[in-house]
């Protein structure tokens, strides 16, 4: 393909299919086929089994015959991972949530042949309360508060068939690039929009852009983020298995705004779905034309390759990243001198990640002041989040900025199960801190989650209810820095093992009220005095947490107890006189023999001397030992 | 420690192949190594010497990238390797208690194997399961929505 | 190099060439700022963050390192902040540091413990779990010791860098990153040549030679054994510096007297041996150009280098001259013809080396360099050690008359001496090839094109009607370049001078430690060369060949260079040892 013409005449014969999967009112409904069954293919819903429902399916489809009413579809990530493995059934839209390979016969033969949805496996809140009838998927709680840029093409086209993606205007913003507009247009347009990365720091796009377009060189890089390694968050993983093509074009114009041929997709190897759709889509996008020589005919050539990272956090740093691909220990360099100036084997390089790329396409279509009508101020857009931890709804979501975190745990989210009370909230992983509950109608932008002390990070949101001990959750994010410290710089080699040694003799009971000023005063020289992001940022999950939690802290330390009743080391194991029955059974099982008492009569535990194992506890058949 | 090394001829000849394909190839170091813990299942010296000839840098560096990225392992993994995540959502979610129980049913730590060679235990970053949290992977299989009293059962779907 | 920045550091205007960092602007400005890692030439990698400096505008400290000036740029380098932030990341650091500082080698001459000093420490407030590691000291030559390294990776960049010898890298990560050797492997069993360049790179006591004093001073307690010291050209050169001397001044009759005092029987100046590598060498190169024999030869001096080669250019080892190093050659001929003359048992010798080298310790070991079952040397100390001896002797060092070296050997031509520099065997043979080639005594014989501390060094010299081209390398990057252009038919010599460290001996492994601050401030390789070439300008016989000693030593006993004894007494043979 080498025209724009030949990209609409693709679009045009692609277009009723893949609009029948709209979810607003004016779908066309032209499709050749009479249902699509969309089964998601993401991380989440594989593991639960989605893709033996796609092999039963088939098997089904086939028996009966249905091939040419009925298209199959594995796409990408529908978002609602907590009810995986999710399938849609189009042109009705109808829901089905925890699908297992038995039900796939009754939705065959009574929705697929018989047209009659099956109302007991559809997701409760996608039917109309009292009524059989289905809500569009923009109706749903899950779904309304929701705008979809970054995530537009997930859950909704197969990610293996390029011809899906340009069906939705994919490759028209390359098309429009590289015909009507001069590299220079092209920056100037990502300025305007107010893009800023989606990975952590948010540093306006277009001015990284304009940079590097700046520094001469024959030879430039654009390197492409998917190292996503925050623990909890998956959403540039969800827009590479869902939406591969987009991050793929975005790269190709980047090369063009820059004046690079060559782009780098660095991706975690623990990723292998989406590792194999990208391979999938970079081959179907040369096979298209759309990377390679002289792309739409033009004398632009852009090509790029994988390399995949091999287990270490750090590399999401933009040198350490940089220094892996050159094929090094991850460890970061000293900045200056800047990627766009000496960045990938020392020359001009960019440095985006997936989610900041895949919204580039829509900015070129739709222009710059459509992308920053959204958001703030200062944040302009939508951000894509990977909600988990105590939350109804675990799964991705994509938020205008500035939306209040009440409104994603609340209405987005279901909120916290079990009755239970939210406590805070973790943005941004190891780098970033926690949002308590009183700071829950904060607006969520780069600029007001500094200002708390938290920071954006890449968008892994982590829920967390009254029975998370805000201590063992510090210490939880320093064991991973400690972790993942490439070890390079004496303050982060050093420095977060002896935070997390002081976190650890405040959690085991040992800790004294001069330890939190040390701990602050350590804290502080860490982030001030590390060589990359990484150790600039590790402390911060213990200074918000003493900011907002210092209570906690001062309980382990003066109190000697974890109010959460999570630190192990300082629970105490108490026999209830009441309910023990004197059986000696727990005695038996104590591997220090701290437990005495009379056969027949109530034992008890010397607690000074208790190792907190906890075997008596789950040894005792009355449930009379109990953990406080 | 001392496992003695294993490599047939057919895996020397594809790691050569995969050395030549590289050679001369900007940054093949790792692409290289993982490619060859493909092969062998791990990087022994024996694996790490043929890379660090073939593709002309020091020992002492494949040696350094090897220990610096936790995917590499100088030792073969079990049979099952186990996986339990530690990401955040499996974390708050308890996988902390899964790992422990773990280590109890197979008596090995983090990084070991079980002596009859069956089962290996590592703690994983997130591997994106999030919705199913927690979770543990054995081999490809992943297990999801556990609770600690389900481990024995599963594990024992696999001795 | 011309451009200029105008900038402020601490409030002060100042202009500075627009290529320097912070550091290197504000040290020619009088502004001290303590470092760990940097070493100029060698590591600029902003690690350590002991040079953390605040700039105006900059998020985050910066390391002054590594930060290229600017035009306006506003740097403060002496502020609370700076200055808290410092003493915290050194605390960290002794935090995890074996602080046995008493019995450490590097006692008083330790980077970390200066900068613990000028910084103000006083408490180690961060108690924890320290990182323990076993000692390596299998190698005869260097000892590494994890449990008191910083991990400043100066010897990493040293040895993978600057010498390509690459056997020790970072390993691990996080808290457990370490420097070591694949696979934990003792140095002894990897392809380790054994310059000792770590050792001087390394800021604190965690390399150190192997110590081999106490052999010495046994031997020097035993009344049945002629215990005889020979030192090496480049040792005077800097043994000074060890008693305060500035750098660049040679103390050959003070190291005469002191090595006199120590006891030792007799002390004799491995320039002779230099003299007589010289007739052997310049000799065989004659020979070998004559009669088509393997070119281009290269030297064999250097016991790093002869190892390098027999690790990574096992092609070349026909290339090398034959010649053992001068100490060895010298040790030979006192186990022979000078035991002969003066009716000593050789089982009696007991040889000292002193050397600029730790090399010289595995070399005195290499199975080839023995005769009739005597090694030829018995024990090689570093110029460090015998610096450690004196003063533990004490004699004082400053006080010592000038004395002269031991008869019959005490002549020794200033061919002889160059051999500390590089470009000094070369330079010392071609005064004797010359003259051999042309029939003639030469004139002219300095040879300025080899000198100097270029990394390689070419010339085309011509000899009685030949033109020869020779080639000088010093450092082992360097001679790997050379080599691989050779291997590649890009270059083409006659005779090459290589040399493993970086300005030949003066800068060996073995030489006194010099900071990394006066490293800054002067080139250690130039300032003790001066020393080597004023001693052979001021020598009255400068051609080996014309020493009256070689005269004697040829006519007495070994008929002619070349000749069936000398090859069996002299010459030597070398090992392909594999990569691994």
């Amino acid at each position: 393909m080498n025209s724009l013409e030949e990209l609409k005449s693709i679009r045009d014969k692609m277009f009723d299919t893949v609009d029948m999967r709209n979810d607003d009112s004016e779908k066309t409904n032209n499709s050749e086929y009479k249902y699509q069954v969309l089964v998601c293919g993401g991380t989440g819903c594989t593991s639960s089994g989605s893709m033996t429902l796609i092999e039963e399916f088939e098997k089904q489809i086939d028996a009966n015959g249905l091939h040419d009413d009925v298209k199959l579809v594995k796409t990408g990530c529908f978002g609602l991972c907590a009810l995986g493995p999710v399938v849609i059934v189009y042109p009705e839209g109808a829901f089905y949530s925890m699908v297992k390979a038995e039900d796939v016969h009754e939705i065959v033969e009574q929705h697929l042949k018989g047209g009659k949805v099956v109302t007991r496996l559809l997701y409760e809140e996608s039917v109309h309360a009292g009524t059989d009838e289905i809500k569009s998927l923009n109706e749903i709680d899950f779904y309304k508060k929701q705008h979809r840029v970054a995530l537009r093409n997930c859950g909704v086209i197969n990610p293996e068939n390029i011809e899906e993606y340009i069906a939705r205007d994919g490759y028209a913003a390359l098309g429009k690039v590289l015909g009507e507009m001069m590299p220079q247009q092209v920056i100037d347009t990502i300025s305007a929009s107010g893009l800023r990365g989606r990975g952590g720091a948010g540093f306006p796009t277009g001015t990284k852009w304009q940079f590097a377009a700046n520094s001469k060189g024959d030879i430039k890089y654009v390197c492409c983020n998917a190292d996503e390694g925050d623990p909890g968050a998956f959403m540039d993983r969800s827009i590479l298995e869902g939406d591969p093509h987009a991050v793929l074009e975005a790269m190709t114009i980047a090369g063009y705004a820059i004046g690079a041929c060559q782009g780098y997709i660095y991706i975690r190897a623990e990723y292998p779905i989406a590792v194999e759709r990208l391979k999938i889509a970079i081959k179907q996008a040369r096979e298209y034309g759309m990377l390679g020589k002289n792309i739409f005919n033009s004398d632009f050539d852009f090509d790029i390759d994988i390399r995949l990272g091999a287990g270490a956090f750090v590399c999401g740093e933009e040198t350490a990243l940089m220094t892996s691909i050159e094929g090094h220990r991850g460890e970061p360099r000293p900045r200056p001198p800047f990627p766009a100036v000496k960045g990938l084997f020392g020359v001009p390089t960019i440095l985006n990640n997936v989610e900041t790329y895949a919204n580039v396409p829509r900015i070129i279509l739709n222009g710059a002041e459509w992308f920053a009508s959204t958001g703030t101020e200062k944040s302009k857009g939508t951000k894509v989040f990977a909600l988990g931890g105590k939350i109804h709804n675990t799964g991705l979501v994509e938020v205008p900025m500035g939306t209040t975190m009440r409104e994603i745990i609340e209405d987005i989210g279901g909120g916290i199960p079990n009755g239970k009370k939210f406590k805070a909230a973790q943005t941004g992983g190891p780098s970033g801190g926690c949002i308590p509950a009183e700071l829950i109608d904060t607006p969520i932008d780069y600029d007001s989650l500094t200002a708390i002390g938290s920071m954006m990070g890449s968008g892994g949101l982590i829920v967390m209810d009254e029975d998370n001990c805000m201590v063992d959750i510090a210490k939880f994010f320093l064991e991973f820095t400690v972790d993942e410290s490439c070890g390079k710089c004496t303050p982060c080699r050093i420095g977060t093992k002896r935070l997390l040694e002081i976190l650890t003799k405040i959690t085991d009971g040992n800790g004294t009220m001069e330890d939190l000023d040390r701990l602050e005063e350590l804290a502080n020289a860490i982030k001030a005095g590390s060589l990359c992001g990484l150790g600039q940022t590790a402390p911060n999950p213990v200074l918000s947490t003493l900011k907002y939690f210092r209570h906690e802290y001062e309980a382990h330390i003066k109190d000697k107890t974890c109010p959460a009743h999570v630190c192990k080391g300082l629970a105490k194991f108490t026999i209830d006189p009441e309910k023990c029955r004197g059986c000696s059974l727990c005695a038996k099982q104590c591997p220090v023999g701290v437990i005495s008492g009379q056969v027949k009569s109530p034992f008890t535990i010397d607690t000074d001397k208790c190792i907190k194992c906890g075997a008596c506890m789950e040894k005792c058949p009355f449930k009379a030992i109990s953990k406080q | 420690m001392a496992i003695p090394f294993k490599g047939t001829k057919e895996q020397e000849e594809q790691l050569k192949a995969v050395i030549a394909a590289h050679k001369g190839e900007k940054g093949a170091t790792i692409p290289v190594l993982h490619e060859a813990q493909d092969i062998y299942g791990y990087l022994p010296i024996e694996v790490q010497k043929m890379i660090a000839e073939g593709l002309g840098v020091s020992l002492a560096e494949v040696y350094g990238i090897v220990t610096f990225y936790t995917q590499f392992s100088l030792n073969p993994k079990g049979e099952h390797p186990i996986g339990v995540c530690l990401g955040t959502a499996c974390y708050v979610k308890g996988s902390g208690d899964i790992l422990e129980k773990l280590k109890s049913i197979l008596k090995i730590d983090v990084g070991e194997c079980t002596d009859d060679g069956k089962f290996s235990l590592d703690a994983t970053r997130c591997i994106g399961a999030c919705g199913l949290a927690p979770v543990m992977t054995i081999g490809d299989d992943v297990h999801g929505r556990l609770t600690v009293d389900q481990v024995d059962g599963i594990v024992k779907q696999y001795s | 190099m011309s451009d200029k920045v105008n900038m402020k550091i601490n409030g002060i205007e100042i202009s500075v060439p627009a290529d320097y960092t912070i550091l290197e602007a504000a040290r020619e400005n009088g502004i001290d700022i303590p470092t760990l890692c940097y070493l100029k030439d060698v590591s600029k990698t902003g690690a350590c963050r002991m040079c953390i400096v605040e700039i105006k505008g900059a998020r985050a400290l910066q390391a002054s390192c590594v930060y290229p000036v600017s035009e306006g740029l506003e740097v403060y380098t002496n502020t609370k902040k700076v200055r808290d932030q410092r003493r915290v990341t050194l605390e960290l650091l002794l935090s995890d540091h074996d602080r046995k500082c008493l019995s450490c080698p590097r006692n008083r001459k330790c980077e970390l413990q200066t900068l613990a000093d000028e910084l103000g420490v006083t408490d180690i407030p961060f108690e924890g779990e320290m990182n323990e590691y076993d000692i390596d000291d299998v190698s005869p030559s260097i000892v590494r010791d994890n449990n008191k390294c910083v991990l400043c990776r100066r010897c990493v960049n040293m040895c993978k860098n600057v010498q390509t010898v690459s056997v020790i890298d970072t390993m691990e990560r996080g808290f457990k990153t370490k420097v070591g050797s694949a696979f934990d492997m003792n140095l002894a069993d990897t392809a380790c040549v054994n310059c000792g360049q770590c050792i001087i790179s390394c800021p604190t006591g965690a390399l150190r030679e192997k110590d081999n004093t106490k052999e010495v001073w046994d031997a020097l307690a035993d009344e049945n054994k002629v215990v005889i010291v020979q030192t090496a050209p480049a040792v005077r050169a800097a043994l000074g510096e060890e008693f305060g001397y500035p750098m660049g001044t040679a103390v050959t009759g003070k190291m005469a007297a002191a090595l006199r005092r120590l006891g030792f029987d007799k002390v004799f100046d491995t320039d002779t041996g230099a003299d007589l590598t010289i007739m052997e060498e310049a000799n065989e190169l004659v020979e070998r150009i004559q009669n088509g024999g393997k070119l281009p030869m290269i030297t064999s001096c250097s016991p790093g280098w002869v190892k390098f080669c027999e690790h990574n250019f096992p092609d070349f080892l026909d290339n090398l001259s034959s010649c053992k190093s001068p100490h060895e050659m010298f040790g030979a001929i006192i186990k022979s013809y000078y035991a002969e003359k003066h009716g000593i048992d050789p089982k009696n010798i007991f040889n000292v080396s002193v050397m600029p080298c730790v090399a010289k310790k595995f070399e005195a070991g290499r199975p080839e360099m023995e005769s009739e079952g005597l090694r030829d040397v018995d024990a090689v100390i570093s110029t460090r050690e015998l610096a450690n001896m004196i003063r533990e002797a004490g004699i004082m060092f400053n006080k010592l008359p000038d004395e002269e070296f031991d008869q019959p050997f005490e002549r020794a031509s200033g061919a002889g001496v160059i051999f500390g520099a590089t470009g000094g065997v070369m330079e010392a043979a071609l005064r004797t090839a010359a003259d051999t080639l042309g029939g003639k005594s030469v004139e002219e014989i300095e040879y300025h094109g080899v000198r100097g501390v270029d990394g390689i060094k070419e010339a085309t010299v011509n000899m009685g009607g030949t033109d020869v081209k020779v080639a000088v390398a010093h450092g082992l990057g360097n001679a790997r370049k050379l080599l691989e252009s050779i291997r590649d038919g890009k270059a083409d010599y006659h005779f090459i001078e290589i040399m493993a460290c970086p300005g030949g001996c003066v800068n060996g492994g073995g030489q006194p430690i010099v900071n990394a601050k006066d490293k800054m401030d002067k080139d250690v390789r130039v300032e003790r060369a001066k020393a080597i070439y004023s001693e052979d300008k001021a020598s009255k016989i400068r051609k080996s060949h014309e020493n009256p000693d070689m005269i004697m030593l040829y006519n007495d006993y070994l008929e002619k260079p070349g000749s069936h004894k000398a090859h069996k007494l002299l010459h030597t043979t070398y090992t392909d040892r594999g990569l691994f």
